[in-house]
């Protein structure tokens, strides 16, 4: 079974919802092609999001990643790299970025 | 203490061409500008974002030189990348100005301290002067006090009020007249459209102004930031690894604002550009000039029973203030009535200040230890 290491990271203030820790270490097994959607789906959100009844919609809606929240991929606006569907390396830094707080 | 987001160790080889900046045509790009769906790198992003507020300034003729400005500055993202990139711009395009930091300690435990150390930060690494005005100072009341005695609910509006004025007091106590805040385009989309909900016309035309000012007020305000995206602000702070604090505001969850704003959030992901047209329907919204005749009608009438009039009706239908100002009875503060708000506000808290001498140990929290505090009083 081959694995791969990849990084997360919740920052402006979208730490609160997971265990106040800014960055996580992952291991996400890759014998298959692993997306970043399987990756928020079947980790960040089973393992890593606390008390779900209630964050669930602080960081989901519609099956996607709740508008207001960045998501970038090494650094990148998703958008530019597939978004859910992208394919995920070994190293990569996925971070999310909540703007919905006030300046 | 502040960690900086890590940097990606992960290159992307074999670039397709597709993939390149729009603007240089040479690296690979990193983001979508939400104006106009651009793909450019972070290079030319940072020159993009920053002459776009410089045109923003020019055109608006904003500063002069020689001017001392203060920023609000609450150690969120927007003030952070607000006092950088001006101070930024200042030197690389010599406006000239001489720049303050301006917080306000509105007193709220477990929010406003930890962001005020920001701020301490921001003035270390900015190395810009700092200036604290407490509403403990101002006005003998905390926010976690006020909360605690008038309840959640009214939370923003005591806040309001008492930190427009904080800002302009603190303004005038460092003789500053020009206060920049840094109001960007979505928390202007997002005014345009609550006050539309609420039927608020009179604000609404004032709601897009980048430059406000009282007539008799010393104190001018502007915002650079009105046509910058949110989006780029949060990612210019995140690439420029800017140190800003973000967490919510306690009490803010109960606030109007917040609706208005996802609603903002979800249009936004389905036409980015709708921030932009919000704020350009909200510029060109213009009162009825039926409306305006009965105001000055009013005005006229009340005038001539109290003596001459001072009072001046300009043409977009707003009054202006006697010529030295209308002043608040009770703080001097510049007021369209006999008693300013705040001093109306203070007035109602002071009824219901609790008797009995409370234990403000900031060390706990501040509004839950207060609530537990009041539980205990029995009448």
């Amino acid at each position: 079974m081959s694995q791969i290491d990849i990084k997360v990271e919740f920052l402006g203030g979208l730490d609160s919802i997971f265990a106040n820790k800014r960055s996580y270490e992952v291991k996400v097994d890759n014998t298959k092609i692993v997306t970043l959607r399987d990756l928020i789906f079947d980790v960040i959100v089973k393992d890593l999001l606390v008390n779900p009844e209630e964050n669930y919609s602080i960081y989901i809606q519609d099956e996607t990643i709740r508008p207001g929240i960045l998501t970038l991929i090494n650094d990148s606006d998703w958008e530019l790299e597939d978004e859910l569907d992208y394919i995920l390396q070994h190293k990569d830094v996925i971070s999310f970025t909540s703007t919905l707080h006030g300046g | 203490m502040f960690t900086p987001p890590s940097d990606p160790v992960n290159k992307t080889s074999n670039l397709k061409v597709s993939q390149l900046c729009e603007l240089c045509h040479s690296r690979k790009a990193i983001l979508k500008r939400p104006k106009n769906l651009m793909k450019i790198c972070k290079e030319c992003f940072y020159k993009v974002f920053e002459t776009e507020i410089h045109n923003t300034i020019i055109s608006n003729k904003l500063f002069y030189r020689g001017e001392r400005v203060a920023v609000g500055a609450s150690g969120g993202k927007d003030s952070t990348v607000l006092a950088y990139v001006l101070k930024k711009l200042n030197e690389e395009y010599d406006y000239g100005i001489d720049i303050t930091l301006l917080s306000i300690d509105e007193g709220i435990v477990g929010y406003r301290d930890d962001s005020l150390a920001t701020v301490k930060r921001n003035q270390q690494q900015y190395n810009l002067p700092l200036e604290i005005i407490s509403y403990r100072e101002l006005y003998n009341w905390t926010m976690d006090e006020i909360v605690a005695c008038a309840g959640v609910r009214s939370s923003c509006t005591y806040c309001g009020v008492f930190r427009r004025q904080a800002l302009d007091r603190g303004a005038m106590k460092l003789g500053i007249k020009h206060v920049v805040t840094g109001h960007n385009a979505d928390d202007m989309a997002e005014t345009v459209l609550m006050n539309i909900l609420r039927g608020d016309v009179n604000r609404l035309e004032k709601s897009t102004a980048i430059m406000t000012s009282s007539e008799g007020s010393p104190v001018k305000r502007s915002k650079p930031f009105k046509y910058s995206y949110q989006k780029e602000i949060v990612l210019y702070a995140h690439y420029k690894k800017l140190d800003y604090f973000s967490t919510e505001c306690t009490y803010a969850p109960e606030a109007f604002r917040g609706t208005a704003r996802e609603y903002m959030k979800s249009l936004e992901s389905i036409r980015p550009s709708c921030i932009i047209d919000i704020i350009h329907s909200g510029e060109n919204l213009i009162l009825k000039p039926k409306k305006q005749k009965k105001i000055t009608q009013k005005f006229k009438n009340v005038s001539n029973k109290n003596g001459p009039s001072e009072m001046e009706i300009q043409k977009n239908g707003t009054v202006s203030l006697f010529k030295d100002g209308n002043r608040c009875e009770r703080c001097g503060y510049l007021s369209s009535n006999k008693i300013c708000k705040a001093c109306i506000l203070l007035e109602g808290l002071e009824k219901n200040r609790p008797k009995v001498q409370l234990d403000t140990d900031t060390s706990t929290d501040g509004k839950a230890k207060l609530m537990r505090d009041l539980e205990k009083l029995s009448f």
